[in-house]
């Protein structure tokens, strides 16, 4: 139940306030790269998902997930796309890509760094974008012909955010807040 | 500054997705099949099926008028239509499994069906 009226204050904590930075990070990146022309609909670099990587690695999958979200709900909202077909796909991407982050930030880190994270959740991200794209949007097979150049392009963005977040992890300070004890 | 921050598997994994999408290139651009019939749809129904190796002309009706379809030589294309834009005359010759010349607002289409009996794409 919701309470309107509390004596305590809500306070947020430290990782609170560290998901939020993280959040507004990836919102300014959003907005940047929607500035950037483009030379064909659906081709960006991605960069707010850097942001979302160092989420996955400095707080854990759950703060990834919520950076994600907030991040497309918020570029909507700002962008003036929210609920438009694009902000969809958007959303279908960023929920696929963030189920394939849950299950990569599983491979043994011995072997696998955040490139790997990166590269396949591009490739997630374009899976769910696409899938969305042919059962709804352009109900027709055609729609796969997108898939190799638009997979190309997933690689090649994928893995310059994966190398730069390698590079901006390797940097950063470690996080002092720590993720919050599961319920 | 070390340029190595990447692990074995990151290049495993780079490796593979660089095959799958030279895999896709390869499959649904380069080597799509051929198509070996031809559909014609008139108001959104199928009317037609017809092979490709028989030369031959139709005439679909919609209700600005006739369209006219021409298949020659493995190949078809809508080859007179009555709708204003004339996007699916100017498309000229369909090759591919898969292509498809829609008329609107004439109501009229085709699509080239691939070989295979399903779709060209497999998924």
């Amino acid at each position: 139940m919701t309470r309107w009226h509390t004596d305590t204050a809500l306070q947020p904590s430290a990782y609170d306030l560290q998901l939020a930075r993280l959040a507004a990070m990836g919102l300014a990146l959003s907005l940047l790269e929607a500035a950037i022309p483009s030379p064909l609909p659906g081709i960006k670099p991605g960069l707010a998902n850097i942001v979302t990587l160092i989420a996955l690695h400095q707080l854990g999958w759950r703060a990834a997930v919520w950076v994600s979200l907030l991040r497309i709900v918020a570029a909507g909202l700002m962008l003036g796309s929210l609920f438009t077909p694009g902000f969809w796909l958007s959303l279908a991407g960023g929920a696929s890509s963030v189920l394939m982050l849950g299950l990569a930030s599983h491979l043994p880190a011995r072997y696998f760094s955040v490139l790997s994270h990166s590269m396949l959740a591009g490739v997630a991200h374009l899976a769910g974008q696409l899938l969305l794209a042919r059962l709804w949007l352009i109900p027709h097979d055609g729609v796969w012909q997108l898939l190799p150049p638009l997979m190309l392009s997933s690689l090649l963005a994928s893995m310059a955010t994966g190398l730069l977040t390698l590079k901006l992890l390797e940097q950063l300070p470690p996080c002092q807040a720590k993720p919050l004890p599961s319920p | 500054m070390r340029l190595a921050l990447f692990k074995a598997g990151d290049l495993l994994i780079a490796t593979l997705l660089a095959a799958s999408c030279f895999g896709s290139f390869y499959f649904l651009w380069y080597h799509s099949g051929r198509a070996s019939h031809v559909l014609l749809y008139q108001n959104g129904q199928l009317v037609q099926r017809w092979p490709l190796r028989l030369d031959s002309r139709f005439t679909l009706h919609g209700p600005l008028g006739a369209t006219l379809v021409e298949i020659r030589q493995g190949r078809a294309r809508i080859a007179a239509d009555p709708s204003p834009r004339q996007y699916c005359v100017q498309q000229g010759w369909l090759n591919g499994p898969g292509s498809t010349a829609l008329c609107l607002p004439n109501r009229t289409a085709i699509t080239l069906e691939g070989d295979s009996g399903h779709d060209s794409l497999a998924y």
